[in-house]
């Protein structure tokens, strides 16, 4: 779709392209056609009609042909335009360059002057020059040029201010090379695709510009007429021969859209944020294509269950299997370690549950996500909205980002809540202030009023709990909520979830790359690798006693407070990329028990009573003992 | 709040100065004696002799702006030779109906132009997106008084819905329905361009917005899309928006010139085609300066209306 896209507008790109050559081309070959004299009066023949013989345009108000006079006028506002852009660029760039290359006190006076020449009105002060200048189109051509000019410079000194201070300017510089030889080659070559994008972009204005000044009496004086002037003198017969406007104009609407459409082609080619597709917006819900049967539910108890969820990130032509297959379940008052390594898979699966992913380019492609037994797949978007915040919650990494900058925290804990309750304002803010007490900030009340950037990262972090409090949920996900704190914040907020987890019977899914965190808080555990569950049991019995090679490898990178003897082992390699996932065991690449085995088909996730390895030689051997 | 209104206010000073200095110079550029310059075909011997008195012109340079700085801030922009009339009278009664004109204007590429942007960034990719990206594409690339013209002739020789011209606030007359009437078309040619441009920046400041984090957890508290969309992102929107909203103020400002004389709207613009024309030089100084300080206020408005929507700006 989104390739598709691209190509769509590259296709606009190349129309405009072609359009705008064969306007070029035919002004430029007109005087080699056999076209009337465009400036031959003939009185008898006025306001002929387009088709009129020997007139293809028919003519106008003073019986000249419209055809050569459009030509010739077509020439004329392309060479103005083409001519005014290019003085426009060549002094906004020396002007730019300048600045940013000397920077100080010579980039302050320039810069002060741009600004001063900005704060006119444009076309205002393109009246005022061509006020001093006088009518003529040389002089409205010097005065788009110069309104132009600051626009130039100002885009042209930022990149230079960037280039001024790099390696190879330096080096040049102590080279012993001269101001003037540095600018010539190192800077200017560096800063020519932006001059180009620049003009691009403008050059299509300026021709607007000039076409609108003649249009106004201030540019080609007669004969000479240029589009502008044509439209211009046409207008007093608007009313009774409507063709003789509607030909010069047209023409400029095409001239303008074809460099438009070519100028925003130029801009995205050159646009690297635009190639890689990151601007797309992500859709209210994620999409969902299941391909195979939804499993049915198996567990009556459990309030969250997902039974062998698949999403996938379809970028371009790759598929990016980022979770592959995950079951998990929570109890009520029951809490949930999901553990792995960035890129695992783990925050994926998390927002998977109320259709979070990011779509495009997410899709759910399988599995189910049960609450309370009710499949969430699919769900109408409406019903999951319904459940979003409300029974099932989210507390997200860094608070910073996630809370809504310009709104106050009070407000939006209220908006939590008002959108699931039938409350009045005041109801909804005195529960808001008490929220905010819940999680132990000080001073709730005044604090409600604060913006997110005026509060720490730890009062944030409490924000983003007391917004997953607001309803009062059944689940709550967390997904890594005190990688950004530092060690005790995040032991009081750990012990903070611990409590209400206690209080109010609430289950949690904790997600995170630290065993640390696990051991702490959690009832259970699930290590996920490159998209899926490779272990799950206990905490305590995984921790003590892992079973599947990667989970031991994990706990040994933990360093241990007092222990000491260990040695801390990182992992060697890093995990696979999930478009190109090999058969077998996603670890075995980094796995130093590996053998043929483990790298030929499907390992089942198996194991008897409350644990469960997706390994062919466990590191232990598990019995069935505990019970969940 | 006030101290921040305030400080803007006395930020403004400078730029107003330099205004000032950047019109004056463009003036002197004209070539020979500034006194027959100004005068034109009304340069009689008595003529030339009261305006080098009054204006100081055959002063030095420097003394020549502060004599003509001076006497606009006692409200004196000289006069107007060709209308014969004190050049603020004529400029004050001109203004309104410029304002009126590229007011509407501007309250219509505001409201159009967010919510096309807004619309066409929920839909990326969609039909929605597709038509108003289009639609954008031609409005930023029809000239404004080609359109006017084509406005008349559909709306108002073939259907009538509209007058043709012919607006004459600045001379009195006509109720508010007769002005309403006479301003719709010119309104709407004049917020064309305005409206492609605001909307092309609103869809991408959209697209950005709808990206951030922030929108997410506004989804998983279960916010519905519309509040997500015309809430929480266009709020965060609207302080890219903003800005630029200031620079269209700017355009149909100054725009406005081409749509006066397609619609004979009595307004600023217009004037200064006039004098131009007639090389009445105080008029088009006066002129000049006049709406550009009003600009620059405008812009101070729009400061004040971006630290007011973003906590984050210290005032």
């Amino acid at each position: 779709m989104q390739f598709l896209s691209l190509i769509a507008r590259n296709r606009l790109a190349a129309a405009g392209g072609i359009v705008l050559v064969i306007v070029i081309a035919l002004a430029l070959i007109s005087p080699l056609l056999p076209l009337p004299d465009p400036d031959v009066t003939d009185t008898a023949n006025r306001f002929l009609l387009p088709g009129a013989e020997g007139h293809l345009l028919g003519t106008d108000h003073l019986g000249r042909d419209l055809a050569a006079r459009l030509m010739d006028g077509t020439r004329l506002s392309l060479a103005v335009g083409f001519a005014a852009a290019f003085f426009a660029a060549f002094f906004g760039a020396a002007i730019g360059i300048i600045a940013g290359y000397f920077g100080g006190r010579t980039d302050n006076l320039i810069m002060r002057a741009v600004d001063m020449l900005m704060a006119f009105p444009y076309i205002l002060l393109a009246l005022a020059i061509v006020a001093a200048l006088g009518p003529g189109l040389v002089n409205a051509l010097i005065a788009v040029a110069a309104v132009n000019i600051p626009f130039f410079a100002r885009n042209i000194r930022g990149v230079t201010v960037g280039l001024a201070n790099k390696e190879f300017v330096d080096a040049a510089r102590l080279a012993g090379l001269g101001h003037t030889r540095i600018i010539l080659t190192e800077i200017l070559p560096n800063v020519i695709p932006v001059i180009v994008i620049a003009m691009s972009t403008t050059i299509g204005w300026m021709i607007l510009e000039t076409a609108g000044l003649s249009f106004l009496g201030l540019g080609s004086q007669p004969p000479q007429a240029d589009l502008g002037s044509m439209l211009g003198e046409a207008r007093g017969a608007l009313i009774t021969n409507p063709h003789t406007s509607i030909v010069p104009g047209a023409m400029i609407l095409v001239i303008v859209m074809g460099i438009n459409l070519l100028g925003d082609g130029v801009r995205d080619a050159l646009d690297p944020r635009l190639r890689s597709g990151a601007l797309t917006r992500p859709m209210a819900a994620t999409q969902v294509r299941r391909k195979g049967p939804v499993p049915a539910s198996d567990d009556a108890e459990a309030v969250l269950e997902l039974q062998g969820l698949q999403t996938q990130f379809h970028v371009k032509d790759r598929i990016y299997k980022a979770v592959g297959g995950v079951s998990i379940k929570v109890a009520p008052g029951e809490c949930l370690g999901v553990i792995g390594e960035s890129g695992s898979g783990k925050s994926v699966t998390a927002l998977s549950v109320m259709g979070l992913v990011a779509s495009p380019p997410g899709v759910i492609t399988g599995g189910a996500a049960r609450y309370k037994g009710e499949d969430l797949v699919g769900a109408p978007y409406d019903h999951l909205r319904r459940l979003r915040g409300d029974r099932v919650a989210y507390i997200f990494q860094d608070p910073l980002a996630t809370l809504h900058p310009l709104y106050k925290v009070g407000d939006q804990l209220a908006e939590a809540i008002l959108v699931h309750h039938k409350v009045g304002k005041a109801e909804a803010r005195r529960r808001a202030v008490d929220l905010l007490k819940q999680v132990r900030i000080p001073n709730a009340q005044s604090r409600a009023d604060s913006y997110p950037h005026e509060m720490s990262g730890g009062m944030r972090q409490r924000v983003g709990i007391a917004m997953a409090l607001a309803n009062d949920p059944d689940v709550i996900i967390a997904d890594e909520p005190t990688t950004a704190l530092d060690v005790t914040v995040q032991a009081q907020i750990l012990s903070l979830l611990n409590d209400l987890r206690r209080e109010r019977g609430l289950a949690i899914v904790f997600i995170t790359h630290d065993f640390g965190v696990v051991a702490q808080l959690c009832d259970r555990v699930a290590v996920m690798y490159a998209g899926r569950i490779v272990e799950t049991g206990p905490t305590e019995a995984v921790l003590d006693a892992p079973a599947h090679p990667y989970t031991a490898r994990l706990i040994a990178c933990v360093p241990e407070l007092g222990g000491g003897r260990r040695r801390l082992e990182a992992i060697p390699g890093l995990p696979p990329a999930v478009d190109r996932l090999e058969p077998g065991c996603a670890f075995a690449p980094r796995c130093l028990k590996a053998q043929d085995a483990c790298r030929q088909g499907e390992i089942p996730l198996e194991g008897p009573g409350a644990r469960e390895v997706r390994c062919l030689f466990p590191e232990t051997e598990l019995k069935s003992e505990g019970v969940a | 709040m006030t101290g921040y209104i305030l400080k803007r206010l006395l930020s403004a000073i400078p730029v107003l100065f330099g205004i000032t200095v950047i019109v004056f110079l463009i003036m002197a550029m004209i070539p020979g004696d500034p006194a027959l310059a100004i005068l034109g075909a009304y340069a009689t011997p008595e003529n030339v002799e009261k305006i080098n008195r009054d204006l100081g012109l055959d002063a030095p340079l420097v003394a020549r702006y502060f004599i003509w700085l001076g006497n606009m801030l006692t409200g004196d922009f000289g006069t107007s030779f060709s209308l014969n009339r004190p050049v603020i009278d004529e400029v004050l009664d001109r203004f309104g109906a410029t304002l009126l004109l590229a007011g509407t204007s501007f309250i219509l590429c505001a409201i159009l132009g967010i919510a096309a942007g807004v619309v066409s960034a929920a839909r990326q990719y969609g039909w929605a997106d597709k038509g108003i990206t289009f639609a954008v594409l031609l409005g930023i690339s029809i000239p404004s008084f080609f359109l006017g013209m084509m406005m008349i002739l559909i709306f108002a020789v073939e259907l009538r819905w509209f007058p043709v011209s012919g607006m004459r606030m600045a001379y009195g007359g006509g109720g508010f329905a007769d002005v309403a009437n006479h301003l719709v078309m010119p309104a709407i040619a004049l917020a064309v361009v305005a409206t492609g441009v605001v909307a092309r920046l609103s869809r991408s400041a959209m697209l950005e917005v709808l990206r951030q984090d922030f929108i997410r957890t506004a989804r998983a508290k279960g916010v519905g899309e519309g509040r997500v969309i015309w809430g929480h992102a266009l709020r965060a929107a609207m302080v890219s928006i903003i800005p630029v909203l200031g620079i269209q103020a700017g355009f149909v400002l100054s725009g406005a010139v081409y749509i006066e004389m397609v619609f004979q709207w009595p307004g600023v613009g217009r004037m200064l085609v006039d004098a131009i024309l007639k090389r009445d030089i105080l008029l088009v100084q006066g002129g000049v300066v006049f709406v550009a300080a009003c600009y620059v206020l405008f812009n101070i408005a729009v400061d004040v209306a971006q630290s007011l929507l973003d906590p984050r700006i210290k005032t």
